[in-house]
């Protein structure tokens, strides 16, 4: 059996919050979402694969990771922006390109992922703070990463037309 | 032509959301609303327009009392909105479910 994830949505401060518990200890938890082999077991939904590629857990660094499907292949990039180990930490999410350098076609997010000792387990926080509404509109509507996926072959088609009816105007 | 507005907007009000709540369970006239709220009635009204303009709450006449209640489709439409998100998140969670059971037996 699954715990249940609360989502609550706070449009007006252009928030998401996600909170989940989990039947484990906060020590582990809290392993589980910053230790790069941990991290690639999970962090993407199959059948997408997830690899590291670089993982610098200290306020400053960011993890960068391969995203692997069937017939596609994109990046992401995490930077910490502050850690208090055991409590929280910030981090600012965005896709980017295979030198980590951060796509400018889709919002950026700031997530503050708090973990909290309960009873029986840890409970985490994801608080996802969008820079503006639309913003966070676009990332929903995008969806997940199906959505991204989708939302990024549709680029690629529009971009192509978009070069190919340039040509077709110069000529 | 009739006025839309956006039914997001809509529900970041809190005493709209509650509105909302209230009248999930049963339909209700006006005065019978606002009996809930401290504001005055004409605010409460005002706030009920704004959900019905954008069609979150539809009203229905019964003898010589207005009754308004929830417009389902509308709002699992905004429901539906959110889906690709939750659906991420959940399986992201019940994948880590799993990693940490893993861990935990180590």
């Amino acid at each position: 059996m699954n715990n249940q994830t609360v989502y609550t949505q706070d449009p007006v401060h252009k928030r998401l919050l996600v909170t989940r518990d989990f039947d484990a200890p906060l020590e582990l938890v809290w392993r589980a979402w910053t230790d790069r082999e941990i991290l690639d077991q999970w962090w993407i939904p199959d059948p997408y694969k997830c690899e590291t590629k670089t993982m610098n857990f200290i306020e400053g660094g960011y993890w960068h990771f391969a995203v692997t499907g069937p017939d596609m292949q994109m990046w992401g990039r995490m930077d910490f922006t502050k850690i208090v180990t055991y409590s929280y930490f910030t981090i600012i999410d965005c896709f980017c390109d295979a030198n980590a350098v951060p796509s400018t076609d889709f919002p950026a997010a700031t997530n503050k992922n708090t973990f909290r000792k309960t009873n029986n387990g840890t409970t985490v926080e994801v608080e996802v703070t969008f820079a503006s509404e639309a913003d966070m509109m676009k990332t929903i509507e995008m969806g997940g990463l199906q959505g991204f996926t989708t939302a990024h072959f549709q680029l690629d088609k529009l971009l192509e037309k978009m070069i190919k009816d340039e040509k077709a105007i110069t000529v | 032509m009739e006025i839309r507005r956006d039914p997001f907007q809509a529900i970041a009000d809190p005493t709209r959301r509650a509105i909302l709540a209230l009248i999930a369970f049963q339909a209700m006239t006006p005065n019978a609303l606002a009996e809930h709220f401290d504001t005055s009635r004409q605010a409460v009204s005002k706030h009920i327009k704004v959900l019905t303009e954008c069609q979150l709450v539809k009203q229905e006449q019964s003898g010589r009392e207005i009754y308004y209640q929830i417009n389902a489709p509308k709002m699992k439409e905004i429901a539906d909105w959110l889906a690709p998100f939750t659906k991420l998140w959940d399986t992201r969670f019940n994948q880590l479910d799993k990693v940490l059971k893993n861990l935990n037996t180590k």
